[in-house]
């Protein structure tokens, strides 16, 4: 509210600058020098004083400085010494100056940190045995190496106690131990959009909390676990669970959302014990969201972990031999010729999978890959032809280039969390303007909703005029961006929404595809659509109309019971025992992405590799040999028996899928071919509302559904049903 | 007219070992060959009432714009205004004002820096901020000022804002200052009504607005950049420099904050010439100023003199001299309660102004003068002060939140003597810690008054550890007593057990 009342105060007073932060300068590029320890280094303008000593190789200690978070410069632990200034300066906030000297190794320094060490722990519960920071604790680190070696603090009046909070199922609290460095306010405030978690009180009864008795509703709110440096703030799920030396740390990417998050699975023996982020830049910079964070527990619940034939209205457990043979023989019974074999391909198909099935597929003789996805049994509207019609053409990173976005049919929020952040962080520092068409959602940024249905977006897209609000915006953006969602091209009005932004863009074509900027984007949320486009893995029209005999559920649990035909054979062939395997005549026990070495293509094209970080339960096998192993029964064997082939097989089909990390943009003309296929559409768009494709964050597909964290986070966030106040009031009373 | 009563009053001889030295030296001179003598050593004090720029000081005559008028107020203010920035900011330079507030830094310099070259092109508004959020535990001038002279203060606005280019003045005024807010609201509201601010602000031609803001009470809120936040509606913590105000200021645009009375003393240097001004008191200092004198003085008073009046003249001639003598005098805190207390022989020494008071190892401030005799528990005093600083702490930076409360704790136990005689250092030692490191100076704020009670009377607190340790027996770091401590295990040497272990009893079976 306030934050709100100083922007309209700012917009009124400060004209051009549309900033929505009040302390804003501009950015400055040239270069300066500066001497740090004797040493030489050049950074430009505007840089933190600590990041020029980071460059010069002096590790600066610090607890409330983060350079992702907006300066806070209230822990003083980055003292340093700069020559002619009296005092020390606190490195963070300082900006290197040219020519100045700084030093960060002088008995002042030394001093002004020991000093304000002992400050921190004099209120410190110094209870590290029992705290789950314990070996990834600034304090714990910084004080062995800057503090003093004995403590001078015996005051009898005790040390400070602080209520702990609860903000939800979560974060735990432990607010004794909270050192003030306010980095979660920060982050609340900057990046996940809740304003409501700041400090009360003042002077040592200075408190983190929200500022109502409330849960911290965010998708983003594990992050300020990680970023706490202290034990003020720690996982519930994770709580006493592990400690950190114990797990071995596998770096992989996340497939709970189409951007292929970078993270790092913690394991322990066969155990996923956390998954953390990863720095990645391009994707993520450093946050993940509660569901690729917490969604782990679930692969331990609902696991198919050998395989399963029905019998009757059961499913027995069965031997991997049998279950092929039963496959064999269903196969032949059901008497499926042609693209009666029908291939269904769900959201946590891996890349190698679904290269496999689809020559398998093939090599009996149909055309029939299909999605789960609404109209996955028809050829999708935007031709998969040309790469730049499904993709996210602009790039993550490159999205906060943009100044106005248009948003259609698409809640980035729960479809791309990572991605809204960027959003939010646009909203805030450059002053992007955002509309949308759709649905309405609590966003973390103010737009201006243009419509809900099709005809709207036809409408906004074609009108000439506009002179005010966001149209006005839109007119003269010099890097507008509309960001398709993928539930638009999920609907039959999908092909007329691609016609009318196709249209749109083409005709300002030169603002919306330049050289260095698209601003054509469409929205996936499922992490293996990229790659069943790019590979192909769609019907034919004719085979489209065909009615399956066969139909084999590749991780397809999304998928409509209607389209699978009651006297169809089906196999389905996953790791979970959700939705998909109620279809099923035989089941076929998988790899979920923590137990599996994949390829994962993200909404921008950018194939990563995900890594083994434990083996897979019991019988379940990696998908993409459970594939070849059945092309071997069904006496079709595929050409490749390591993953060496069938990585080969996989740059022939396209090169960008094994060109790991790397982002291939396509050019300008290419993607000008595209929007004239778009545009040359014969629909005509219905009036008829776009509906959200995901209506609980926390349950979107058959890891999320089966963890218990995400199912008290939909309790708690989606349904607010949350019983507050539940802090253990024992635990509490054993810390004071 | 003013303060008759103190003016007539008798002078004791103070001038009187100067004189006589002064001639000593004049009779050397006329010894030697050299032909050029000393200036006569000038004395300073004893302001005339024609020279007094807050004549309404005591509120005796009307406070409303007529008889601010009739004393003078927004006379020819339409010329000074078409004089210019330039002229104003080099008249306040002339006059060598400096900061009232407390830093003292010289007021023509900082309102210059809101006039870089190329600050035409900056879209941006610009602000004055009047801080007249006056908290300071013993200072009452700018309350007196708004009270009685509430046009000075509204007049300073719109000549110190023309000074720096300003387009609006916001006046933060503390929340507990109800008639002063009504007064400076009236004066505004009068000003508005007669054009003299607002639109062509007195027929110049040139527009500026003054707004009344009053605060919650914070303490911490009189800190400039906290204060531009309380303004902002957000909580009142000091925020990192730089950038400065006059860069960032108030909502992102150039700020500069000033107290009430260096804004309020503007118009009349402007009026009656900055060599007018320079006249009174030594180099450097110049200027009248106003003294708040309470404590354990006769008549403790508010009263403008001239800058670099000696501090026993001011209590003499204006406050009827030191409850029971100048004898009976302990010590004085000279500028409000975030200075060091300086002992009666340097108060015999001093002269009130900021050099003078520097080279005492103590601080202007805001020319509080807290007078306390012989009957004055010193270190109970500064206790209170340092319960004062933790109380009023934001707590955004961790030395002063963390060191406040700290040392507070140890100044309590001081007062009562529970404490461990190595702590005094401990203590000093926490007040270096805590000084410098911190955002604002707030921090040292409530160092200052600690180190001053250890430098000049350490002895004192010295006793009373003393007292306490015959009558309870020794006791430990931290307060707990040794005849407490369980005596089954060593005690170890950072709680003070090296300090007074007996090695013959422990060996003693």
């Amino acid at each position: 509210m306030l934050r709100r009342i100083a922007q309209k105060n700012l917009a009124r007073v400060a004209g051009p600058s549309r900033a929505r932060l009040l302390s804003t300068t501009a950015p400055r590029q040239a270069d300066i020098t500066l001497t740090i320890d004797g040493k030489e280094v050049s950074v430009p303008q505007g840089t933190a004083l600590i990041q020029a000593c980071e460059k010069a190789g002096a590790a600066v200690p610090r607890f409330c400085y983060h350079d992702r978070l907006a300066i806070a410069g209230n822990c003083r632990m980055c003292l340093v010494e700069v020559e002619r200034s009296p005092k020390p300066v606190a490195s963070c906030a300082m900006p290197a100056m040219p020519g100045s000297k700084v030093f960060t190794n002088t008995p002042l320094v030394h001093k002004a940190r020991e000093g304000v060490m002992e400050f921190l722990l004099a209120n410190h519960p110094l209870d590290c045995p029992i705290c789950d920071q314990g070996g990834e604790c600034d304090l714990q680190d910084q004080s062995m190496r800057y503090g003093s070696d004995r403590t001078r603090f015996h005051e009898i009046t005790g040390k400070r106690a602080v209520e702990n909070k609860d903000l939800g199922p979560i974060v735990k609290t432990s607010m004794n131990r909270c050192i003030q460095c306010t980095r979660c306010v920060r982050f609340a405030n900057d990046v996940a959009g809740v304003e409501d978690l700041g400090t009360t009180g003042r002077g040592n009864d200075l408190q983190i909390g929200m500022y109502i008795e409330k849960t911290m509703d965010s998708e983003m709110s594990g992050n300020i676990i990680d970023l706490c440096p202290v034990g003020a703030l720690t996982s519930k799920p994770y709580a006493f669970q592990a400690r950190p030396w114990e797990l071995k740390k596998t770096e992989s990417v996340d497939v709970l959302d189409a951007l292929g998050s970078n993270i790092r699975v913690d394991s322990r023996g066969v155990q996923v014990m956390r998954v953390q982020p990863k720095i990645n830049d391009e994707i993520n910079e450093e946050w993940i969201s509660d569901k690729t964070r917490y969604a782990y527990d679930g692969l331990k619940y609902q696991r198919l972990t050998t395989p399963l034939v029905r019998e009757g209205n059961r499913f027995v457990p069965a031997s991997w031999e049998t279950a092929m043979e039963t496959i064999r023989h269903g196969y032949l019974n059901s008497g499926a010729r042609g693209d009666e074999v029908r291939a269904v391909a769900g959201a946590l198909a891996d890349t190698e999978a679904l290269v496999a099935l689809k020559d398998l597929t093939n090599k009996l003789g149909s055309e029939n890959t299909t999605l789960d996805s609404r109209l996955g049994d028809q050829p999708p509207v935007q031709s998969v032809d040309i790469r730049s019609n499904y993709l996210f053409n602009t790039s993550i990173e490159n999205v906060e280039d943009a100044d106005a976005i248009l948003l259609i049919g698409t809640n980035p929020r729960h479809e791309a969390a990572i991605l809204n952040s960027r959003f939010r962080k646009q909203y805030l520092h450059r002053g992007t303007e955002f509309a949308v068409v759709g649905e309405k959602f609590d966003s973390t940024f103010e737009y201006e909703h243009l419509g809900t249905s099709p005809k709207d977006v036809e409408a906004f897209l074609s009108a000439k005029g506009g002179d005010k609000g966001f149209a006005k915006i839109w007119k003269e953006a010099k890097k507008p961006l509309v960001i398709v969602g993928s539930a638009v091209t999920e609907t039959k009005d999908g092909a007329a929404v691609l016609k009318a932004v196709g249209k749109h863009v083409l005709d300002n074509g030169n603002r919306f595809l330049t050289p260095e900027w698209n601003g054509f984007s469409v929205l996936q949320r499922a992490a293996s659509r990229a790659a069943a486009y790019d590979i192909g893995f769609t019907p034919s029209s004719s085979a489209s109309s065909t009615k399956p005999k066969f139909v084999y559920l590749l991780n397809a649990d999304d998928v409509d019971p209607s389209s699978i035909p009651e006297d169809a054979f089906v196999v389905y062939q996953g790791h979970h025992g959700d939705h998909g395997a109620q279809f099923a005549d035989v089941c076929l026990p998988a790899a979920a992405y923590t137990e599996k070495s994949a390829t994962w293509v993200n909404t921008e094209g950018r194939s990563q590799m995900g890594r083994t970080a434990v083996p897979p339960p019991g019988a379940s096998r990696e998908d993409w040999k459970i594939i070849r192993a059945l092309s071997e029964v069904i006496g079709q064997p595929l050409p490749y028996d390591d993953t060496l082939q069938l990585r080969q097989r996989m740059y022939d089909i396209s090169p960008t899928l094994v060109r790991y990390d790397a982002l291939e943009k396509p050019s300008p003309e290419v993607v000008k071919t595209g929007l004239t296929f778009l545009s040359s559409a014969k629909q005509t768009a219905s009036s008829e509302p776009f509906k959200k494709p995901i209506t609980d964050f926390y349950r979107t597909d058959p890891i999320s559904r089966a963890s218990v964290t995400m199912a008290d986070c939909s309790k708690a966030f989606t349904k607010k049903d949350y019983p507050l106040g539940n802090v253990d009031e024992k635990a509490q009373a054993s810390y004071a | 007219m003013i303060r008759s009563r103190a003016i007539t009053r008798s002078l004791p001889s103070l001038s009187l070992p100067k004189a006589s030295s002064s001639r000593s030296r004049i009779v050397n001179q006329s010894r030697s060959l050299a032909t050029v003598s000393d200036p006569p050593v000038r004395h300073y004090g004893g302001l005339k009432d024609q020279d007094r720029i807050f004549t309404n000081l005591y509120l005796k005559h009307d406070h409303g714009l007529k008889g601010a008028q009739s004393r003078g107020d927004w006379h020819k203010t339409k010329e000074i205004i078409l004089k210019g920035d330039s002229w104003i900011i080099q008249t306040i330079k002339d006059s060598g004002l400096r900061g009232r507030g407390g830093a003292g830094f010289p007021s023509g310099l900082k309102w210059s820096f809101m006039n870089k070259p190329g600050w035409e092109k900056d879209p941006r508004p610009r602000y004055l901020v009047v801080n007249a959020d006056e908290g300071e535990p013993g200072t009452c001038k700018d309350r007196e000022i708004m009270r009685g002279d509430p046009h000075k203060l509204v007049e300073g606005c719109l000549v110190a804002g023309r000074g720096m280019n300003a387009n609006a003045a916001y006046i933060y005024i503390r929340g507990e200052f109800y008639q002063e807010a009504s007064h400076v609201q009236q004066a505004i509201d009068e000003a508005y009504k007669a054009g003299l601010i607002g639109k062509n602000a007195c027929g110049s031609g040139y527009d500026f607005d003054v707004y009344l803001h009053r605060g919650a009470g914070a303490y911490i809120c009189g800190e400039e950049t906290a204060l531009i936040e309380s303004i902002e509606g957000k909580q009142g913590k000091p925020r990192l420099k730089p950038p400065f105000p006059a860069d960032v200021g108030l909502f992102g645009c150039p700020t500069t904050v000033a107290n009430v009375e260096t804004v309020a003393v503007a118009p009349t240097i402007a009026r009656r010439g900055g060599a007018w001004f320079a006249g009174f008191g030594r180099e450097r200092n110049s200027g009248t100023k106003v003294y708040c004198i309470s404590g354990h003085v006769n008549n403790p008073c508010v009263v403008e003199e001239e800058m670099s009046i000696p501090l026993q003249e001011l209590i003499e001639k204006h406050c009827g001299g030191i409850r029971g003598g100048w004898q009976n005098l302990k010590g004085i805190i000279p500028g409000g309660c975030s200075v060091p207390v300086i002992p009666r022989s340097d108060c015999e020494k001093v002269l009130m102004d900021y050099d003078s008071l520097k080279d005492a190892q103590t601080s202007l401030g805001t020319g509080a003068v807290i007078v306390m005799d012989q009957t004055t528990d010193m270190i109970s005093a500064i206790a209170r002060f340092s319960k004062f600083y933790k109380h009023e702490s934001c707590g955004q930076c961790t030395p002063c939140r963390e060191g406040t409360t700290w040392m507070m704790n140890m100044m309590d136990r001081m007062v009562e003597g529970r404490a461990q005689e190595r702590e005094i250092d401990m203590l000093l030692e926490l007040t270096k810690q805590v000084e410098g490191h911190t955002i604002c100076a707030l921090g040292d704020a409530a160092a200052w008054p600690i180190q001053g009670l250890m430098r000049h009377f350490r002895p004192e607190v010295e006793a009373r550890l003393a007292a306490f340790h015959a009558k309870n027996g020794q006791t430990l770091f931290g307060g707990s007593l040794l005849s407490e401590a369980d005596t089954r295990y060593a005690i170890p040497d950072n709680l003070g057990g090296d300090a007074h272990r007996n090695v013959g009893q422990i060996s003693a079976p």
